[in-house]
């Protein structure tokens, strides 16, 4: 099955690490990355720039609106994600695990929709 | 129950798992399991029980799923069709069983879906029985079953036994929807006899548990506690249907087999020496069913037990139990301390804080304070046999003024 892992952050608590904190984390990461390349399931994995970037674009009906900003207010923001194609959840919880978010944030794991054929 | 339906009832459990894993799919496994079973009665009476039941309806049912995939024209999608006769050593079972176990109980499932699935695909209780435990139309309880099913195959969760590393919180939270379905069917309510038979599940699932995880001590613990709260279910209710409060029950009706067995059982527990919350309760409940009448209760003991259960898994339902314990000890000015301690403002509503605390005020001579508390008790109760018996209380507390 192919899964989202969702990564959100409070960029408040992000931005307000320690050198220490920030780099335990981002070893998560790297762990995460080199487990689950070395398990065959590692597809995809980005960070994102700060939602002070992004930008919220609307259709009605033709009716193109654009703005400046993430779609919703929220306390925590996506920050970055990955894409596995691993056998079950519980692999990709694993995957999780070693991510040491504490107060920061926390994952959210979303299978892909199958396709059809 | 039949010899056949109790032979089908403990041949469930492991021919489900086992089909689960050839199937790949737990629908498809609970049907080939449903077509055995008709099979089996049929073909049982005819020629008697064979010498492994589990084994014969495995069989059976490999055979139903291998039909159907051939006239489906495909492959089946987990095991080889071959019957291995390996996979009907009893060893390989319970590993399936295992499996089917922590599937049911994934963390990623939400606590009533996991207790549905638990009662229905391990238990074997139909849709309707486990609508009835839960008080809830078989139409909802249906549905709830398929939403759990969907979350299973949609979210690609696994049949498969966690890492060690994983397995404690694992089987704690196995433990955790044991004891749910205890309590579903131990709560004070209509219907008694469903009642009894839902909590004869709990302690069946136990047992199952047991034989998996020999030397797990909660698992001891908890059989115990549920063995000791059974054991005196046929007391709980007064023939108005009125609860009867422990130091009132009539001890000489309470089950002594189950009694010894589970004080048994706890001995061994204890003994290892990894302690645990469900022990701690084990233990508080079998000096309440040790106690020759209520008078004897060792209040001043299970008032300990309280005080490690507190550090064990703190909340205010175990703080009111040791304050109420102390009080019976002797100490009330102590219980009403450690009451006053907690957080009132979240417990107004809450009855068993409200009839603590009316206790202990009526024992400390308030008479006012005490008939306040209990009146917003009676009026906080939501349970019919807890209100009967809650204005019983007042009105035996309460000084005849007319006649």
């Amino acid at each position: 099955m192919e899964y989202v892992m969702l990564i959100y952050n409070a960029e408040e608590r992000w931005n307000a690490l320690s050198e220490a904190e920030e780099a335990r984390i981002m070893a998560g990461h790297m762990a995460v990355i080199e487990k689950s390349q070395a398990d065959g399931t590692f597809r995809a994995g980005n960070r994102l720039m700060d939602v002070a970037a992004a930008t919220t674009v609307r259709n009605h009906d033709g009716k193109v609106t654009v703005t400046d900003g993430p779609f919703a207010e929220t306390k925590e923001q996506l920050g970055g994600y990955y894409v596995f194609e691993a056998d079950d959840l519980d692999t990709v919880t694993g995957y999780a695990a070693l991510l040491p978010h504490g107060d920061v944030g926390c994952v959210e794991i979303r299978p892909v929709f199958p396709d059809p054929q | 129950m039949s010899d056949f339906g109790a032979a089908l009832k403990a041949a469930r459990p492991r021919a489900v798992a086992a089909l689960r894993r050839f199937a790949g799919d737990l629908d498809a496994a609970e049907d080939a399991f449903q077509d055995a079973a008709v099979r089996a009665l049929a073909a049982w009476r005819e020629d008697g029980l064979p010498d492994n039941p589990t084994a014969w309806l495995i069989t059976a049912g490999r055979n139903r799923l291998i039909d159907a995939a051939r006239k489906a024209g495909r492959e089946i999608s987990g095991e080889p069709p071959e019957p291995v006769h390996e996979d009907l050593e009893p060893t390989a079972l319970d590993d399936d069983l295992l499996r089917l176990v922590f599937t049911c109980c994934h963390p990623a499932l939400v606590v009533e879906h996991q207790v549905a699935l638990t009662l229905k695909v391990i238990a074997g209780l139909s849709s309707a029985d486990v609508a009835q435990a839960f008080l809830v139309p078989v139409r909802t309880m249906e549905q709830r079953l398929a939403r759990a099913r969907k979350k299973l195959s949609d979210k690609g969760i696994p049949f498969a036994v966690p890492e060690a590393a994983e397995l404690p919180n694992r089987l704690e939270a196995v433990l955790a929807t044991v004891y749910l379905i205890f309590n579903q069917g131990y709560s004070a309510r209509a219907g008694a006899l469903v009642d009894s038979r839902t909590c004869e599940e709990a302690i069946w699932l136990a047992r199952l548990l047991l034989r998996l995880f020999p030397g797990d001590t909660e698992l001891m613990g908890l059989l115990a506690l549920m063995l000791c709260h059974h054991a005196r279910h046929e007391t709980r209710l007064g023939p108005d249907g009125a609860l009867v409060p422990l130091p009132r029950q009539d001890r000489s009706a309470w089950d002594g087999d189950l009694i010894t067995e589970a004080t048994a059982l706890l001995r061994v527990a204890l003994g290892r020496g990894r302690p645990g919350p469900y022990q701690t309760q084990a233990a508080i409940a079998a000096l309440h069913c040790e106690a020759p009448n209520a008078n004897a209760t060792d209040w001043a003991q299970i008032a300990a037990l309280y005080a490690i259960l507190e550090r064990q898994s703190p909340g205010p339902v175990v703080t009111i139990n040791r304050a109420v314990a102390l009080s019976e000890a002797g100490d009330t000015e102590t219980a009403l301390t450690v009451l006053e301690q907690l957080d009132v403002s979240s417990l107004t509503d809450y009855t068993p804080y409200l009839v603590a605390h009316s206790t202990l005020r009526h024992r400390q001579g308030d008479a006012a304070a005490a008939d306040a508390l209990l009146r917003r008790a009676l009026d906080t109760s939501q349970h019919a046999a807890e209100r009967e018996f809650l204005s019983r209380v007042l009105a035996e507390r309460s000084p005849r003024t007319l006649i």
